[in-house]
Formats: structure tokens, C-alpha cells, sequence
């Protein structure tokens, strides 16, 4: 077997661990599983991409090729920009939707509101931006071997090292400061979070600032590597959820681990069976996590 | 009077598609409305009943396997039991866990079937499908008004029969025990094992009559393509029943022909609307529409328009 | 004449809407004091603490933490007025270690002054101290309690409401625990006391209530209601509580 799948697959996997992160996050401190924030992915990187076009236009230099990057400055900047207003766009979403239906109680009910979003959202996008593929830059890049027989190009090199980054600060975050400490109280007991002075519903808005950041990033690296479509965040949801799930649900680590356990196990189908194949690689991780071990390698119950 | 046959044809074949929507509708309110159960995957188990029972019925063909040329009503039966017994199978497997995670499997189901169906070529044709499935009255295809009707009327009898054995179930002892659990989470826990197997039961029937759904819309159409089996599909059928009202079985009758109307409606306006090249992005819009309506519905009334009856409702006190 | 600093006056409180649980309760806190409220089992007595805390919904009624009416103020914002809580059951972040539990409270004061304080109350607590950086959910059942303690008065309360702080622990225990509680009533923090160990409660409080039903049914200074019948028989008409037959100082 060639090993050329292990880059791969870490490359695919980095960018499924940006997501999951969020999934896992959302499902700590609400207590559900959101079918929209794979719509978070596809909305980060058409933001993105409109955001660099603008850029684009009021400085032109900022859409060369930076070194031997496939995009320039341009798409950085507004890849940052975009994760804000991604995490705005979950806010509201929660504003608009979720919270309502939190306040009744209802848990399950809010899955399913989840699910109605999605499509709304993806076939606006779909509406806004057609089926047809977008691109932040048309520049081949050529793959340089990095050890014997796995050949890494420039750009993907920079998403792994970003991911990195990403998700070391996300681990900071929830160790080191009070809003981390807040969230993971929250997670574990909400009213005793409130009883020493934790404002819930002020943790809930960092949650999913967070959460849509990082699947704006996500989205930006999938944009980058592969393509963007008003689908390509739907065509994730599956390999998040495994991931997280695989990762037992509520653990950060546990969900950049089962991400990348994702992302090979998908990158060595493609090679030995066929790239055809590769949706259903997450859904038997899924099955196999839920018989084997349902609260995953590092949860605690479910 | 030809218009007035066409009319006919068109209004049966419409009332025909509603009625078959109505019928996976009646399978989602016993998995969601009577007994709790989330599945996300509706379009799957659709998927699988439609073929099932076309490999069942189809004459023998090269194009995949089966054509097996059986009587259409074997093809129904074939294509409840390989939908009910995968439900089963996702049933057993997730049901004991977290209701979250029956959600996100048969989403999975979803995924993983539309993938089986576009690519395992030898036994679903692929992405170009399974043509010349056998369809009820064949012989009076070459009169739309009167093929249309006969159709109309076998799905019409299809949705009174489930529709009242599927009240006879709800006002059982069984039906109310769905429902004890569904409520009481707390009670169905002293129930242990066996609420899991009321439960499991419960989704096994439902995802038969969703294959029952598939298949007979398989059989009506007369062709099916995994295009067909989107997750669009999952979305309208939950629409239809939360608008119609969840728990109450009238209610997933109502909802399926209201959300198709609305669905054919905003359709033919954005048809009139759009030029011909932007139609593609104008269904997007018919979707957002629908989702609206889904969230709109969940925010402000969450009982639907006729929600469950209280007549029902009394037995869990009783 | 006593100040008080915490009133409370006829509570009306429940979880669902039209299920009142208390039903018009009324107690007081006097500046300096240990005050306890006793009852037996389902009286009322953690939900008229969860109420007055902010986390059960009031339907009527007055509770003031010194002249401020915080009736209507958000369970949140409680810490902030000076109001701190230890609850009856899971009141310390299982999963978060001592140090994290501490600092967590220190961080909602935004101030540099708090973090010192988690290292006063080290002094405070040794036993803590030597434990940090353990998983708070790893401690026993009585350093639990102390942690959960020493986090309510990391904020530098002045009133602190213990819900049955005696529950699960051991006589010897409870005899710690509750010499600690006098400890920090010499500091001058006000105590609201919930207890079912009438007799360990009245031993340490300076006056007492006895919670019936959802209402106050009995009040008086601790010292003379345990030896007091109407005490016992309320108690005996709800529970078969026994009520000690002579008072007894822990
Ligand atoms: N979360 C809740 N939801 C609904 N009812 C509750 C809840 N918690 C307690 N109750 C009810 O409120 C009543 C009073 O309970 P509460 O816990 O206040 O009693 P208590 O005096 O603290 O008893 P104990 O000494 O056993 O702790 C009981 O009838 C109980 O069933
Ligand atoms: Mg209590």
C-alpha cells in the first residue's frame, strides 16, 4: 500500500477535527446534536471567498500567490474576518431558533429544528451561489515529498500547521481561562455553574462563536484543498459527528483524534477500494463506536 | 372533452402522490409521534422499499440483478420486510443510547444507501437507476384519465387501511405503552428491557410503512434513480407531519397534502417566476421555503394543526 | 437591636406553575448568626433554599439581602450581591480538579484580589491545599464538602446557605465540618443552615426554624427548642425523626 494515504488522510482529517470541535463543544454545554453546523462549514467559506473578493478589489496584490501558497494574504484576512461572522451567524441562529426551543424544554425537538435549518441554509446558499463549484485560486500546486513516498503540496502543509494552532489554542482556552473553566462547568452542571455566578447564556454565545470560527476555517481549508460547494459542508456532517462521537462526545482531544482516525480510515478506502466508497467509511466507524464502545475512547457516559 | 381527462389525469396523479406521501407520513407518526423516535433517515428507508420491491417486480433484465418479474403486491411485501427489518437493525444497535444518537445513524442510513444506490451498479443500475418497473392497471396506461384514477383509488385503500389499523394499534394496550414511554421517560425506565423492545417494534413497523411508500411510488412512476432519495425527501415528510400534527394520525394525512400543495405551488410560481436556466436555483428557494415552515411550525406551534387528540392522551392517565 | 441580612417573606415557590411547594414561607438571617431551618424529609427546606437562590421559580413574596430586594435577581448574579450557595447534592465539578474548582469562582470576581484569595483559603483548608490539583470528584465525601465550602467563600460572601452540609458524613465529620462553619461565622459571614441532623444543626445555631409543608411552623433560639415538645411532635406528625432528648454541643 502506498503511503501516501497517511498525508492524505491527515490532511482530511485536520479539517474534519475543525469541525468536530464544534460539534462536541455544542453538545457539552446544549446538549445536542446540531445538524446545521455543517452549513457553519459551507457559510464560512463563502463568506470567505466573497470577503477576498472584496479584498481583492481594494487591493489587488492581496490575491497573488503568496511564496509558494496557492492564495495570498487576501484569503488570510478573510478567512479571519469570516470566522467572525460565521460565529455571528451561529449566534443568531441560536438567537433566532434554538434558544426558543430550549427555553420549552423540548431536547430532541431542537435536533430536529437543527435539521430544518441545514436545508434552509444550504438551499440559500445553493440559491445565492448556484451548485457549481467555486474556487479561491486556480494555481496547481505541485506536491514535494516530504519523506519517501508521501508528497505534501505547499498549501496543505500550512492547514496542518494551522489546524495545529487552532486547535492548541481551543485546548488553552478550555484549560487556562475562566471562560474555559466556565464552559466545561457548564457542561458538567449548569445550575451549580449558576450558583457561583456563571452566566449561561453568556458561556452558550462563546460556544458558538467558537464552534462556527472553527468550522469557518474548516470550510476555508476545504475550499482550499478541494472545492467550494453549497454542499460541502452537508457532505462533512456524517465524518463530524463520527468523529466526535468516536471521540467520546464532549472531549476537544477526543474529537481531533477520532477526526483523524476518520480521515485516514476514508484516505486508505480511496486507495484500496475507490473513492466512490469513501462517504460510508464514517458511518461504519459510527455503527462500530455505537456496538463497541458507545461513549467512546475518551467519554465518560452517554 | 380532452382538457377535461387531462385535468383529471394531472389531479389524480397529484392526489395519487400525496396519498403515497401520506403513507410514509403514517410511518414517521409511529416512529415520532407515538413513541418518541428521531430518525433523520426517512429518505433511506424509502429508498430501500423502492428498490426492493422494483428488483422484485422489474421483468428479467441484464442491466442488474433480480428481475425477477413477481407480482406487484409481493414486491410491497418484499419491500416492507427488507425496510422494517433495516430499521430493526438500527433499532437494535442504537435505541439503548441516547436519542441523539438513533438521529445521527439513520442519517447515516441515509447517506450510506444513496451511496449503495449510485454506485453498486450491479444491483441498482446505478445513477441511471431501474426503468420499466411494472405498475398497477399497465393496461389502461394508454388512457391517463382512467389509469390515473385506478391508481388514485389502490392508493387511497392503501392509506384507510393503514390509516385504521394504525388507529386500532394506537388505541391498543400496546399503542398506550408507546406512549407511557414516550412520556414518562422515568416509567419507561422500570419497564427496562421491554421499553426498548416496544420501542424497537415501534421503529421496525414504521420503517416497513416507509418502504411501503417507496415501493408503491416505485411502483406508480414506473422508474427510480438514487436522485430520488435525497435528504430533502426526509425533510418534507417531517414537515408534512409536523405542520399536520405529530401524534395524531388525521394530522400526517393533512400534512402531506398540505406541504405538497405548497410544494407544488411555490414550484409552479417560481417555475413562472424564473427563466428556465435559473430553475435549477430556483427549487433552492422552494427548499428554504419548506424550512421555514419546519421552524416556524417547531417555534410556534409545536402541536401542529391538529396536534394529538386529547382522547388519546387520556389513557396515559388511565 | 440585631440587624438582619437576609429576610425572607412569604415565599411562594414550586417547580411547575400551579405546584406550589412552599406555601408562604417566612425565615430570617441576623447579622452574625448561625441561623438553621429543620424539618422532616420533603418539608420544603431545599427548595426554599433553591428558591431564595434564584434556581426555583417564585410565584409571590419578598427575599432582601440586607435593604436590596433580589427577589426577581437572576440565580447568576446572586454571587455578586453577596449571596452564596453550597447545594444539598453534586456541589463540586466532578470532573474539574480542586485548584480548577477554586479558580473557577475567583474568575467570576474579574479581579486580581480573588486569585489571593483562593490562597487564603488554602491556609483556611490545608487539607485542600494538599489536595490541588486533584480531580475534585477523586475527594472524599467530607473534603467535598469542604471544597465546596471554601468555593462559596472564595467570593467573601455575607450571608452563606449550606444545604444539609452534614449529609452522607460521618459523626466525627460532621463534628469537622460544623466546627469549620463556626469558624467562619467568627469571621462575621451570616450562615443559613439546612439541616435533617436536628441535632448536631441546633448544637452549632444560634436560632432555629422548624419547616412544615412548605411554611415555617416553629421558630425559636436554638438552645431552648431542643428541648422544646411542640418541636418533637411536629417533627413525629411528619417522620419518625428522632429528636434528641437533651441538648448536646458537638
Ligand atoms: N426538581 C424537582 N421537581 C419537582 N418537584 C421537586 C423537585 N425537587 C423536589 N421536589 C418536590 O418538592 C418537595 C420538597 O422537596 P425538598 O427537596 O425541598 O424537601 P427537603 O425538605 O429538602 O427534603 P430532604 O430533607 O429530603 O432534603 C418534595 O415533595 C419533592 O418531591
Ligand atoms: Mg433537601
Amino acid at each position: 500500500m502506498n503511503p501516501q494515504f497517511i498525508a492524505d488522510g491527515l490532511v482530511a482529517g485536520a479539517m474534519i477535527g475543525l469541525g468536530a470541535i464544534g460539534v462536541t463543544l455544542t453538545y457539552s454545554i446544549l446538549r445536542f446534536s446540531n445538524f446545521a453546523h455543517g452549513e457553519f462549514i459551507s457559510w464560512g467559506a463563502y463568506a470567505t471567498l466573497l470577503t477576498a473578493g472584496l479584498i481583492g478589489y481594494l487591493a489587488p496584490s492581496s490575491n497573488e500567490g503568496y511564496g509558494p501558497f496557492s492564495v495570498g494574504w487576501g484569503v488570510l484576512v478573510a478567512g479571519l474576518i469570516a470566522m467572525v461572522l460565521t460565529g455571528l451567524l451561529a449566534v443568531l441562529l441560536d438567537r433566532l431558533l434554538f434558544r426558543r426551543l430550549r427555553r420549552k424544554g423540548a431536547s430532541i425537538t431542537v435536533v430536529m429544528a437543527s435539521f430544518g435549518a441545514s436545508m434552509a441554509l444550504r438551499a440559500l446558499l445553493e440559491f445565492l451561489f448556484t451548485s457549481s463549484p467555486r474556487y479561491f485560486s486556480r494555481d496547481l500546486q505541485i506536491a514535494v515529498p516530504v519523506v519517501p513516498g508521501i508528497r505534501v503540496t505547499p498549501d496543505q502543509m500550512a492547514l496542518l500547521g494551522m489546524t495545529v494552532t487552532l486547535a492548541l489554542a481551543v485546548h488553552l482556552i478550555l484549560t487556562q481561562t475562566h471562560m474555559g473553566r466556565s464552559m466545561r462547568a457548564v457542561s458538567e452542571n449548569p445550575a451549580l455553574a449558576r450558583v457561583l455566578g456563571i452566566d449561561i447564556d453568556h458561556v452558550i454565545h462563546i460556544t458558538w462563536l467558537l464552534g462556527g470560527a472553527l468550522a469557518c476555517a474548516s470550510g476555508v481549508m476545504l475550499g482550499l484543498v478541494v472545492q467550494i460547494r453549497p454542499y460541502m459542508g452537508f457532505d462533512m456532517l456524517l465524518p463530524l459527528f463520527a468523529s466526535a462521537i468516536l471521540g467520546g462526545i464532549g472531549s476537544v482531544p477526543g474529537a481531533i483524534i477520532g477526526a483523524l482516525v476518520v480521515g485516514v480510515s476514508e484516505a486508505a478506502t480511496v486507495q484500496l477500494i475507490g473513492a466512490e466508497w469513501r462517504a460510508a467509511v464514517a458511518f461504519l466507524l459510527l455503527i462500530a463506536v455505537l456496538l463497541i464502545r458507545p461513549s467512546g475512547l475518551f467519554g465518560k457516559r452517554v | 372533452m380532452p382538457d377535461l381527462l387531462g385535468l383529471v389525469a394531472y389531479g389524480s396523479f397529484f392526489l395519487a402522490i400525496i396519498g403515497i406521501n401520506a403513507i410514509g407520513c403514517l410511518g414517521l407518526n409511529l416512529q415520532w409521534g407515538q413513541t418518541g423516535l428521531f430518525n433523520v433517515g426517512i429518505a433511506g428507508f424509502i429508498a430501500i422499499g423502492a428498490y426492493t420491491s422494483a428488483l422484485l417486480t422489474t421483468p428479467a433484465t441484464t442491466d442488474h440483478i433480480g428481475g425477477l418479474h413477481l407480482p406487484i403486491l409481493i414486491g410491497w411485501l418484499g419491500a416492507m420486510i427488507t425496510s422494517g427489518l433495516a430499521s430493526f437493525l438500527v433499532g437494535a444497535a442504537t435505541l439503548r443510547l441516547r436519542s441523539d444518537y438513533l438521529a445521527i445513524t439513520t442519517f447515516g442510513v441515509a447517506v450510506t444507501v444513496h451511496l449503495v444506490t449510485l454506485n453498486a451498479q450491479s444491483l441498482t443500475g446505478g445513477s441511471f437507476g431501474i426503468a420499466f418497473i411494472p405498475r398497477p392497471f399497465e393496461t389502461y396506461a394508454s388512457q391517463p384519465a382512467v389509469f390515473g384514477l385506478a391508481n388514485l383509488a389502490l392508493i387511497v385503500a392503501v392509506v384507510v387501511v393503514l390509516y385504521v389499523g394504525l388507529e386500532r394499534l394506537v388505541r391498543s394496550p400496546w399503542g398506550r405503552v408507546l406512549r407511557a414511554i414516550r412520556e414518562e421517560e422515568r416509567a419507561a425506565a422500570s419497564l427496562g428491557k421491554s421499553a426498548t423492545r416496544y420501542r424497537l417494534q415501534a421503529f421496525a413497523l414504521g420503517g416497513a410503512i416507509m418502504g411501503l411508500s417507496g415501493a408503491i411510488h416505485a411502483s406508480f412512476i414506473g422508474f427510480i434513480a438514487p436522485d430520488n432519495y435525497l435528504s430533502s425527501v426526509t425533510f418534507q415528510i417531517w414537515t408534512m407531519l409536523i405542520v399536520g400534527g405529530s401524534g395524531n394520525n388525521l394530522g400526517a394525512i393533512l400534512g402531506a397534502a398540505l406541504i405538497w400543495t405548497t410544494w407544488s405551488a411555490t414550484g409552479f410560481f417560481t417555475g413562472m417566476v424564473f427563466p428556465p436556466e435559473q430553475q435549477a436555483r430556483a427549487a433552492a428557494l422552494q427548499i428554504v421555503a419548506i424550512g421555514l415552515i419546519l421552524s416556524g411550525t417547531i417555534v410556534i406551534r409545536p402541536r401542529g394543526l391538529l396536534g394529538e387528540r386529547t382522547t388519546v392522551s387520556r389513557h396515559l392517565n388511565g | 437591636m440585631k440587624t438582619t441580612v437576609l429576610r425572607v417573606e412569604n415565599l411562594v415557590a414550586g417547580y411547575e406553575p400551579g405546584l406550589p411547594i412552599l406555601n408562604g414561607a417566612s425565615i430570617h438571617v441576623n447579622a452574625g448568626e448561625i441561623a438553621t431551618v429543620l424539618g422532616p424529609n420533603g418539608a420544603g427546606k431545599s427548595t426554599l433554599i433553591k428558591a431564595i437562590a434564584g434556581l426555583v421559580p417564585k410565584v409571590s413574596g419578598q427575599v432582601c439581602l440586607g435593604d436590596r430586594d433580589i427577589t426577581d435577581v437572576p440565580a447568576h448574579r446572586m454571587i455578586g450581591n453577596g449571596l452564596a450557595f453550597v447545594p444539598q447534592t453534586e456541589n463540586v465539578f466532578a470532573t474539574m480538579t480542586v485548584d480548577d474548582n477554586l479558580r473557577l469562582a475567583a474568575g467570576v470576581m474579574r479581579s486580581k484580589s480573588a486569585l489571593v484569595r483562593v490562597d487564603e483559603l488554602y491556609g483556611f483548608f490545608p487539607d485542600l491545599a494538599r489536595q490541588r490539583r486533584l480531580l475534585a470528584g477523586r475527594l472524599s465525601g467530607g473534603q467535598r464538602q469542604m471544597l465546596a465550602v471554601a468555593r462559596a467563600l472564595i467570593v467573601s460572601p455575607t450571608v452563606l446557605m449550606l444545604d444539609e452540609p452534614s449529609a452522607g458524613l460521618s459523626p466525627k465529620l460532621v463534628e469537622i465540618v460544623f466546627q469549620k462553619l463556626l469558624e467562619i461565622r467568627a469571621t462575621g459571614i451570616s450562615i443559613l443552615l439546612v439541616e435533617q441532623n436536628v441535632r448536631a444543626a441546633l448544637g452549632i445555631a444560634d436560632r432555629a426554624t422548624i419547616m412544615v409543608e412548605g411554611r415555617n411552623a416553629h421558630e425559636g433560639a436554638a438552645a431552648t427548642l431542643a428541648d422544646d415538645p411542640i418541636v418533637a411532635s411536629l417533627y413525629l406528625g411528619a417522620s419518625k425523626a428522632r429528636l434528641p432528648a437533651t441538648e448536646a454541643r458537638p
